[in-house]
């Protein structure tokens, strides 16, 4: 499987941390909402088919990215930088997720 | 059907083996059942099993999409073990040791099941250390354990590389002689006969593709052999199992799908006499009675339906054969496959009513269904039959994540790929 960093191109998955789902929408920290907290930690879509996830080029420039995948047959659709994560997933927070 | 003995071996020997008849039916579904249980993998097989047997509930059907056992039963490395830290899973799985101690004679079918021990090397003191403390808590709740100086490990695996020399020098290791191996064909085929005989459809070439429901109520399915009705409608599809509760409408559940990649050498002679797991990495051998070594190792470590494996997984694995044991390093390797392990978010299964009115689940299996089968089934026709969990899967609720009542034995946290 190859994964193509906008920094550093087409590289091998070896060089990349699974860093998950990207759908997953995390709560503000202050927030005191214990269903989106337990939705956030436990919760999965776990499609058979395109699925949001954020990895790391670890090996390499060490960048976040949002990556579409598909489980099934492991293509690479799409590959970003992870900031303000994927736009399906009405991320709340800033960082790197 | 067919009664397995030494007479009726020989009797079917000197006739060249022509009269042998199926083991099991190959029926059309019917308008309705008592219980559907929707997956014909070892759990659902054994489910019915026990249903019939147990509860007395024989107007069963299994469905399963594919073949008889073309899923994850036959896919595994036919370790069985109970050596857990946590009370809960510990319970369960002794439990399950035990129906697999009787199993063949049960079934009166040879599951081979061989009592050649498993045994978890450890490599530092720390781990050492870890390794006391579960084999004390096993012994606690009645299970076998021994810690193994590396003199008596060295006895045992004369092939194994404990040397100081080694990459990751063996310091000792915990035993539990109870643990070994078993046949998984025979385990999928021994229950569905067994059903078979007590009255249970098994039903293959069926895909569920729908529920049949009243308001909240899951009053059957529908399927590509046409809608079928039940008073109870169980689940047993571990990798698919989000798959399927999709078409009940339940988007999102605390389970992450992955490939779990299993390896099989040529057949050699004697060499590894128990299950060996290696400390320093993820690592299992055993190896089987035609002789090939049966080995696997991590999860290919992204979210996967595919049921193939990706080399980098196969590179680590052979790695850390060859730490363990030197001298296989030209043994070649025979074929590899992938199954889909259904992980949970706390490393331990689900076994419980609903989550919807008339529906039951059994799910989250991680890499470790295989040892579960027997006892898998038999709580889960408990749960059917009487509508609460038995005390043996009370703690395998889907809400215990919700509720603060995770079973991590590994202590991993809510992180499916590491469990």
């Amino acid at each position: 499987m190859l994964i193509t960093c906008p920094y550093c191109g087409p590289r091998d998955v070896i060089e990349f941390t699974y860093q998950g789902d990207g759908n997953r929408a995390r709560p503000q920290p202050s927030s005191q909402d214990l269903d989106a907290w337990n939705a956030y930690v436990y919760d999965r879509l776990n499609p058979a088919g395109d699925h949001n996830e954020i990895w790391q080029h670890s090996g390499g420039c060490r960048a976040h990215l949002r990556v579409v995948r598909n489980t099934v047959t492991h293509e690479i659709l799409s590959t970003a930088f992870a900031r303000g994560g994927h736009k399906s997933a009405g991320h709340k927070a800033g960082g790197n997720q | 059907m067919a009664e397995y003995s030494a007479f009726s071996l020989l009797k079917n020997a000197l006739r060249g083996n022509q009269d042998w008849t199926p083991a099991w039916r190959k029926p059309d579904p019917k308008a309705s059942y008592d219980v559907i249980v929707i997956g014909g993998g070892g759990h659902g097989l054994s489910t019915a099993y026990y249903l019939a047997k147990e509860h007395g509930i024989t107007n069963v059907a299994v469905l399963e999409k594919g073949w008889l056992g073309s899923g994850n039963v036959g896919r595994n490395t036919t370790a069985v073990r109970s050596n857990y830290l946590l009370p809960q899973n510990t319970r369960f799985y002794e439990h399950s040791m035990k129906l697999w101690e009787n199993l063949s004679h049960d079934l009166n079918y040879n599951v081979m099941f061989s009592q050649r021990g498993c045994l978890n090397l450890a490599h530092t003191p720390a781990q050492l250390d870890d390794y006391a403390r579960r084999g004390n808590a096993m012994r606690h709740l009645g299970v076998d354990a021994e810690l193994m100086s590396v003199g008596e490990i060295k006895r045992l695996v004369p092939a194994l590389d404990v040397s100081g020399s080694a990459r990751f020098p063996v310091l000792g290791g915990l035993m539990q002689p109870r643990a070994g191996t078993a046949r998984h064909d025979a385990v999928a085929w021994g229950y569905a006969r067994g059903a078979d005989r007590r009255g249970v459809d098994i039903i293959e070439n069926c895909e569920v593709t729908g529920f049949l429901r009243d308001g909240d109520r899951i009053t059957g399915v529908t399927t590509t052999r046409g809608d079928i009705r039940a008073k109870k409608v169980a689940l047993a599809v571990a990798g698919s199992t989000g798959q399927v509760m999709q078409l009940a409408g339940i988007s999102h559940m605390p389970i992450e799908s992955y490939v779990l990649q299993a390896f099989v050498s040529e057949s050699l002679k004697p060499i590894i006499n128990t299950v060996l797991t290696f400390g320093m990495g993820h690592f299992y051998i055993s190896q089987s009675d035609k002789g090939g070594l049966v080995y696997g190792g991590d999860l290919d470590g992204y979210n996967s339906y595919a049921q193939r494996g990706s080399l980098p997984v196969v590179d680590e694995v052979m790695s850390e054969m060859l730490a363990l044991f030197p001298g296989l390093a030209r043994v070649r390797m025979l074929r590899s496959w992938g199954g889909l392990c259904d992980m949970t978010m706390d490393g331990s299964p689900i076994i419980t009513t609903g989550p919807l009115p008339g529906m039951y689940l059994n799910c989250g299996w991680c890499y470790g269904g295989f040892k579960a089968t027997p006892a898998s089934g038999w709580c889960f026709a408990w749960t059917i039959a009487k509508d609460e969990p038995h005390e043996f899967n009370a703690p395998f609720t889907l809400d215990r994540f919700y509720r603060g009542l995770i079973i991590d034995d590994k202590g991993q946290g809510a992180t499916p790929r590491l469990h």
